[in-house]
């Protein structure tokens, strides 16, 4: 109470002390309006100038929705790997010393500095049917690269530091004395952390899993080389904004880009709240709020 | 349920958080671990509770040896400093966790839980609660939860860390003398960690002082307090007026001036004559005399004088070192009747005095 | 804890959880977490690092070393620099002005003027390309003007660094705002009680002490300038040694199946990344 008290006295006492509202403000509006708002509100602008039954032919033509579903199984899949391997691989990191660890925790953000069509041509390299994974999996009749597979595979690698970044710091401030609380009352050891631990790491990890899932649904640079872009098959949905517009279709590709935007947006907003979610929780989990 | 600590020794890495400890927690009684930070009791504390190893030594709970005792198969209720609620579950649920955890043969049928559960919150007061989460409570009804989710196993013995640690003082007074009674009521062994010597001397039964990793001192409250064993226990007990000097003629001589041993008091046995001791008197047990001429008594000037209550506060300086700071308790009273007033130099004699030999 | 000062607070790390029975797991459940942990990195992380040097130097050195000072890469190597050297200090003004007034004052909407600036990185990168052809391509909003006037901006450099801004645009922002917010402004007032102007106080105090989340921000801002592909595809034209950015002339050089080309100047760009995260590093050390 205390320390919100002088922190909202300090941002109002600030407000008169310190100079420099009024141009820093204006100045990001103006910016911000410039690169993002207005062009943004291009496609929306466009899009509403386009006839209904135009535009619906378009974001509702089979190899569209053929690639919303690619584009959304596969994020989804991909998330939902991240979120188990990145809970094990954050675990890992906090719990456990091992030889390599500051190397491993490092490199987690590989596919943060690594450029997608970097990934993507080396990801078809290594699971193409002649390539170090791929070679393994082709004898057993499994085709990697090139199939939805491979946009499994490239959506996992891109998500991966999503999820273990956002659970990895709740993991490192929850309180010990939550788990030691639940072993003095009896519980084993696996109870204590699918009740104890796991409910705590929750928001984190939904959080971890939705910006994964996000970053999938519009990723394009690291996909398109192992894909295949089989149409009805192995195309996503970015890939469909490009071919419009390689065949000047504009209006198609804007209309696609509409439904991505919409998409986005409330991906967004349901992150936001979670995040809010996470830190309301993190307060209480690390011990500050007592008293 | 007895606890024996026998020989406990405990090192972080070059630390030596516990040294050859060896304790006797009678059954039934409410003991406090006593001691400034870092002298080891909470540590001995998770030990007993076997949430942290020992490297040497023996815990024996009801005189069978616990050492190689899971945390879990202990039967301890352990209250912690933050009270570690479970954020996610309600009231009733994190009271009802250990009862919800134990395998299936052992566990009591979900009427029972309610039942038991119900009971606790009574017993805490906070029947109303139950449906509330840990972050809508405040600090006081944290702490009576923590209480109640840790009597649900009914637990041998009761370990509190630093119970009114995270409370503000008001709500900390009235929770002490609640605890207190509970204790009274339900007779379970207890142990708790504090560093508030005010705590420990108004809750505990028995105190066990600590500093360093070693007991300074082990005895009731009154015993403690009356009678500290050594220098620690003197400074660390209430407030203390310590004297440097050495042992001479009888009394203690600090630089010119000497303190004489009242008569009252048996002069401490392996004291040498001309050897350095340390000798504390209580504010309340030294005295004022304005007569500044006497050969015996410390050469003192007043220099703060505090008359709120019924008793005074006098505060003063020695007269030659006048870093040296000593505080006296008089009766209001007497500061118009002595005609004390600041500025004044004065003798300062005690009535009690227990000396040590330095070193 | 106030007993345990000296004790465990002296450790840290994962030491801290071996230390209590209670937050230690089964050697075999260890074992196992670490394994399936270390084997998923490996996999997913290692393997393709690895990858990309292997295969830029599978024809040997000499091939390896034509594709790198092939023209055509030196043209898209320029390019690139080129924009990032535009694009970053752009982000970098707009960076340190939008923590400037969120994080020292308090006006209404500051939520959303947060959540605005977070948003390209929830745009797909190709819809980022597509907005910049909407409003500058020859159809779009300016498309006529620019066209009378002979100005180009799609398929040309200055789309390439539009974009480029688009996507990197939060990177400095978000990496300042919440320091700045957890540094207050205790220190501003300080120095403006102590006669400091603005300038003055924004140089000598702010500025030392926002300068590794800065640098952390730029360097962040960088690797993703230089590395991105799908919004500068779009608005590229593919123009080779013209419009072409390092990964579009990687795309180039994959298409034509000349895959050690392509993995040699991909080499590039992931010592880029190893660079990256080398510093991102040192910044954490130097900062914590």
């Amino acid at each position: 109470m205390f320390a919100e008290y002088n922190l909202v006295m300090a941002q109002a006492v600030g407000k008169r002390v310190l100079p420099g509202f009024g141009l820093s403000l204006g100045y990001t509006l103006v910016y911000l309006s410039l690169i993002v708002l207005i062009p943004l509100s291009a496609v929306f602008i466009n899009a509403a100038s386009m006839p209904w039954n135009e535009f619906w032919q378009v974001v509702s033509s089979p190899q569209v929705v053929s690639s919303y579903r690619v584009s959304f199984l596969t994020s989804l899949l991909a998330a939902l790997i991240n979120s188990f391997f990145g809970l094990l691989i954050a675990w890992s990191l906090v719990r456990y010393n091992f030889f390599g660890k500051r190397l491993v925790d490092a490199l987690i953000d590989l596919p943060f500095a690594l450029p997608t069509a970097v990934a993507g041509i080396t990801l078809s390299a290594l699971y193409a049917k002649n390539g170090w994974i791929g070679s393994l999996f082709a004898p057993l009749g499994i085709k990697i690269a090139f199939t939805p597979l491979g946009i499994l595979i490239a959506l996992t690698f891109i998500g991966l530091p999503f999820v273990v970044r956002t659970i990895q710091p709740v993991l490192q401030e929850l309180s010990l004395e939550f788990e030691e609380a639940a072993a003095t009352l009896g519980a084993t050891r696996w109870q204590a952390f699918s009740r104890v631990v796991l409910p705590a790491l929750l928001p984190a990890m939904l959080t971890g899993f939705a910006l994964a899932f996000a970053r999938a649904v519009g990723e394009y640079g690291s996909v398109i080389f192992i894909a295949g872009n089989v149409p009805m098959v192995s195309e996503i949905t970015p890939l469909l904004i490009i071919t419009h517009l390689e065949q000047f279709d504009v209006a198609g590709a804007t209309a696609i880009a509409t439904v991505m935007l919409v998409v986005s947006f409330s991906l967004l907003l349901i992150i936001n709240g979670l995040q809010h979610w996470a830190s309301s929780r993190k307060r209480y989990l690390t011990g500050e709020d007592v008293a | 349920m007895s606890i024996q600590v026998k020989n406990i020794n405990k090192r972080f890495s070059t630390f030596k958080a516990l040294d050859d400890i060896s304790l006797d927690f009678p059954t039934g009684k409410l003991v406090a671990l006593l001691g400034p930070s870092g002298c080891g009791k909470t540590t001995l504390l998770r030990i007993i509770a076997g949430l942290e190893t020992a490297d040497s030594g023996q815990i024996l709970l009801e005189g069978s040896d616990a050492s190689n005792l899971h945390v879990r198969e202990r039967q301890i209720g352990f209250m912690f400093q933050h009270y570690a609620l479970f954020q996610h579950m309600t009231v009733f649920e994190n009271v009802a966790f250990g009862l919800r955890v134990k395998p299936k043969n052992e566990r009591p049928a979900e009427t029972a839980i309610r039942q038991r559960v119900t009971e606790l919150l009574e017993l805490v007061q906070l029947g109303s609660l139950a449906k509330r989460y840990p972050s809508q409570l405040s600090g006081g009804q944290r702490q009576r939860i923590a209480l109640a989710r840790a009597l649900a196993v009914n637990p041998r013995v009761l370990l509190l860390d630093e119970p009114f640690g995270a409370l503000d003082a008001k709500v900390r007074k009235e929770l002490r003398r609640w605890l207190r009674q509970l204790h009274d009521e339900l007779h379970i062994t207890s142990i708790f960690v504090t560093h508030d010597q005010e705590e420990a001397l108004e809750v505990a039964d028995e105190i066990v002082l600590m500093n360093k990793g070693q007991v300074e001192q082990v005895g009731s409250p009154l015993e403690v307090f009356r009678h500290p064993a050594t220098p620690f226990a003197f400074n660390f007990l209430g407030t203390a007026n310590r004297f440097d000097g050495k042992w001479a003629r009888g009394g203690v001589q600090v630089s010119e001036d000497l303190l004489p041993l009242p008569h009252t008091q048996p002069a401490h046995a392996n004291l040498a004559e001309g050897g350095n001791v340390i000798a504390f008197a209580r504010p309340h047990d030294l005295h004022i005399e304005p007569n500044v001429e006497g050969s015996e008594g410390i050469r003192a000037k007043i220099s703060r004088i505090l008359a709120f209550g019924p008793t005074a506060r006098v505060e003063l300086s020695h007269a030659t070192q006048p870093e040296t700071y000593y505080e006296v308790d008089v009766p209001t009273l007497s500061i118009a009747s002595l005609n004390l007033h600041e500025g004044q130099a004065v003798r300062l004699r005690p009535s009690q005095l227990q000396v040590f030999p330095a070193g | 804890m106030s007993g345990m000062v000296g004790g465990i607070q002296a450790y840290h790390g994962a030491e801290l959880y071996e230390l209590s029975p209670a937050t230690r797991e089964p050697k075999w459940a260890r074992y196992t977490i670490l394994g399936l942990s270390l084997t998923f990195f490996a996999i997913f992380l290692l393997m393709p690092l690895l990858a990309v040097f292997v295969e830029a130097l599978r024809k040997g050195w000499d091939v390896y070393w034509q594709a790198i000072t092939n023209p055509d890469t030196g043209a898209a190597i320029r390019l690139t620099l080129l924009a990032a050297a535009i694009a970053i200090p752009l982000n970098v003004v707009f960076g340190v002005a939008a923590a400037w007034c969120i994080s020292k004052f308090e006006f209404r909407g500051k939520q959303l003027l947060i959540t605005l600036i977070d948003l390209p990185f929830s745009v797909s990168p190709v819809v980022a390309g597509l907005v910049y052809v909407l409003v500058f391509g020859a159809h779009g909003w300016f498309g006529e003007w620019l066209s009378e006037h002979n100005i180009k901006i799609i398929f040309a450099v200055p789309g390439i660094v539009l974009a480029t801004i688009f996507v990197t645009f939060p990177f400095v922002a978000r990496e300042l705002i919440p320091l700045m917010q957890a540094q207050g402004t205790d220190a501003e007032e300080a120095a403006v009680s102590l006669g400091a102007s603005g300038w003055q106080t924004f140089w000598r105090v702010t500025l030392p002490s926002i300068k590794w989340g800065l640098l952390y921000g730029v360097i962040l801002c960088n690797a993703r300038a230089m590395g991105e592909f799908g919004a500068v595809s779009v608005v590229s034209g593919h123009l080779r040694g013209q419009t072409t950015t390092l990964p579009l002339h990687v795309e180039i050089l994959y298409n034509e199946y000349q895959f050690a080309a392509a993995f040699a100047v991909a080499s590039l760009l992931a010592l880029l990344a190893l660079v990256t995260l080398g510093i991102k590093l040192f910044i954490e050390w130097k900062s914590a």
